[in-house]
């Protein structure tokens, strides 16, 4: 097991694509760790160049305290599962799980032995002799999973672990890896696009955008506080509002309303100023009577999802969403306000969120600031 | 009524028509299968007057066994060589980007063909003649060899393309070296590509005339189907009883072993078909 130290890694593909921009992360030991983003943002290539199927053009990646940036693959100890498991299709289950041993030259018992043993860990009991082909999706993985835990490993990668399973296996597959890896406690590094998967797996996210780093930090720290409008816009089921204000006399005057300034903002703002206010749905309180500092609208859509509904407001031509709780009757084309709770509104200035510097909140990556100063 | 007529003609006339095809491809086959049985072989297709002295003709020839022998060792010796360097050029062409491969490849197929063709024949000689490879069976081997390439890369590299990089790079991750990875990940994969080009070798090399007959002086050498142009009689007449048994011989290994690599594998021509 091993932390993961890396320093201005960057990554410049031939045709001069630059997917990782001078970028520094630490993940601690047995941490489970997630890179999330859209796609083309250098995640996947971040994941690869940790495991050494691509090497850095330019930085160093440290695993505990050995400097791996130019060794091989098979020189880091590391596990890996891939999107499509690449399990081989001509080997049993038992040969690809004892696999990475016979690369390592132990015994046929021991093989055997250490193979059997990751059988049982992860449920696999009665498939040894199987082909990859007559196995389920999420045996598939399963099989992966041992086949990468098989050898000890100081970390472990995988690769978009849950995008190849149907959605019902899906919640299944998240639950099994969260309580298998807090069981293994081998430090984990996976890479994900889908914002839920990595709330509900990881232990901290990084966010990244075009190479960088935008926001480190826990999934509550990333969904209750993102640290720029990118984060605000990318993490969330339902997407954050974010509405355009100005700053006047100790308010915000956004969507016909006017909202107290955060307390964390006050004294960095001046009045005048252009900001975008963000509120998450989920963080606001619908009702049909009128209210102070509530924004006022007609309701357009009524959404359901289940438990609750999402309600979209039409306020002076902008939309704002907010969740209503189960067994609250909205009709569409009905007057609603939507009242954001206190300490629950974040003021955003040229896309970066308005703050005294720490405090709980999430970790700010400095990449953008930095890269800033440097250029 | 006249329908009816119409409609009667129209089935005895496309009845006719394929048992004519039928007859053209089943005579000849008709001829191999009875001829070598009978008494008096002649070139027209009859029932034979049972008997098994032709092939005792065939054993006293002092070539006919010695040229089938001869003829194995060329298919195999030629169908090893082009199944190794085939499936590693295949593997290394899809796996390497190199500028300009797609063109190289279609343009050794198309020399391919001429490469073993008798336009090249005089040059080859030449060749063959300047290395000191005439009538040697290595010669024989490395020209086929050459001519046979080509067109197996082109079949092989479709299987390598059509097998997924994270197979290779699993086997990388936990520290398999590249030869490790051909022999434990990719040769496994792609064997039925490997035994397609090996049948096809084998039939090609089994099949060919004109390479042995050029590049082999000594009759011992000579593979089956240059032997088979020398029996004749005194006369000058062709040695029908020993043509006859010697064909029969002569084509059932191909036909064994495409039987055997149609059961083992499941025979899939795939060339320039994706799966």
């Amino acid at each position: 097991m091993a932390s993961i130290t890396i320093r201005e890694l960057t990554k410049v593909y031939p045709g001069g694509v630059r997917a990782l921009d001078a970028l520094d992360l630490d993940v601690a030991m047995g941490e489970f760790f997630a890179l999330l983003g859209p796609s083309g943002c250098g995640k996947t290539t971040l994941l690869r160049t940790v495991a050494g199927l691509e090497t850095a053009t330019a930085g160093t990646i440290a695993l505990g305290d050995r400097d791996v940036t130019r060794l091989q693959p098979g020189r880091r100890d590391v596990g890996m599962v891939f999107q499509d498991y690449a399990l081989f299709p001509h080997m049993t289950v038992l040969d690809n799980i004892a696999y990475p041993l016979r690369i390592k030259k132990e015994s046929r018992s021991v093989r055997h032995a250490r193979a059997a043993e990751a059988v049982q860990e992860l449920g696999l009991k009665g498939l040894e002799q199987r082909r990859p082909g007559e196995l389920s999706g999420g045996q598939q993985q399963r099989v992966a999973l041992a086949r990468a835990v098989v050898a000890n490993p100081r970390i472990f990668l995988l690769d978009e672990p849950l995008s190849n399973l149907d959605a019902r296996l899906r919640l299944e597959a998240r639950t099994f890896l969260k309580e298998f890896q807090h069981r293994v406690g081998v430090t984990t590094v996976f890479v994900t696009h889908d914002q839920a998967e990595a709330l509900a797996l990881a232990d901290r996210i990084a966010v990244m955008e075009a190479g960088r780093i935008r926001q480190i930090g826990t999934p509550t720290e990333v969904f209750r506080r993102p640290a720029n409008l990118f984060v605000a816009s990318f993490i969330g089921s339902t997407p954050m509002n974010l509405l355009a204000g100005t700053v006047q006399s100790g308010t915000v005057v956004v969507a016909g309303t006017s909202l107290p300034v955060p307390d964390e903002a006050r004294g960095r703002v001046q009045d005048g100023q252009e900001v975008v206010c963000g509120v998450r749905p989920e963080y606001m309180d619908f009702g049909t009577e009128p209210v102070d500092g509530a924004f006022a609208g007609r309701v357009s859509v009524v959404e359901n999802l289940g438990g609750s509904s999402l309600v979209t407001l039409d306020v002076d031509g902008e939309s704002v969403r907010v969740v209503v709780g189960e067994g609250f009757e909205v009709d569409s084309g009905a007057e609603g306000w939507a009242l954001p709770r206190p300490g629950r509104v974040l003021l955003y200035r040229d896309g970066e969120l308005v703050t005294g510097s720490g405090g709980e909140t999430g970790r700010t990556a400095s990449p953008l600031a930095k890269n800033g100063g440097r250029g | 009524m006249n329908e009816t007529v119409r409609e009667l003609l129209r089935k005895i006339g496309l009845a006719t028509f394929v048992s004519a095809v039928l007859g053209f491809f089943a005579l000849p086959l008709l001829w191999l299968a009875f001829t070598p049985f009978d008494a008096n072989p002649g070139i027209a297709v009859s029932l034979p007057d049972f008997t098994l002295h032709n092939f005792q003709v065939l054993l006293d020839n002092p070539y006919a066994l010695a040229s089938l022998r001869n003829s194995v060792l060329l298919a195999a010796g030629t169908a090893a060589l082009v199944v190794t360097a085939a499936s590693l050029a295949a593997y290394a062409l899809s796996r390497v980007r190199v500028p300009g491969r797609d063109v190289l490849l279609y343009v050794l197929l198309l020399l391919s063909s001429i490469i073993t063709g008798t336009a090249a024949m005089v040059p080859i000689f030449l060749l063959a003649f300047n290395l000191h490879l005439i009538d040697s069976r290595l010669g024989v081997i490395l020209v086929l060899t050459g001519g046979l390439l080509p067109a197996s890369i082109f079949l092989l590299k479709d299987f390598t393309d059509a097998t997924p990089t994270s197979y290779e790079e699993a086997a990388r991750v936990f520290g398999a070296s590249p030869l490790q990875i051909l022999r434990h990940v990719v040769v496994p994969v792609i064997r039925p590509g490997l035994a397609t080009v090996a049948v096809w070798t084998v039939a090609q090399v089994w099949g060919d005339f004109l390479m042995p007959f050029l590049l082999l002086r000594n009759p011992d050498k000579a593979p089956a189907s240059v032997i088979m142009y020398t029996f004749y009689t005194e006369g000058g007449q062709p040695d029908l009883p020993l043509i006859s048994t010697f064909s029969l011989l002569y084509s059932l290994p191909v036909v064994l072993m495409y039987l055997f690599v149609s059961r083992r594998y499941g025979f899939r021509f795939h060339g320039g078909i994706k799966r």
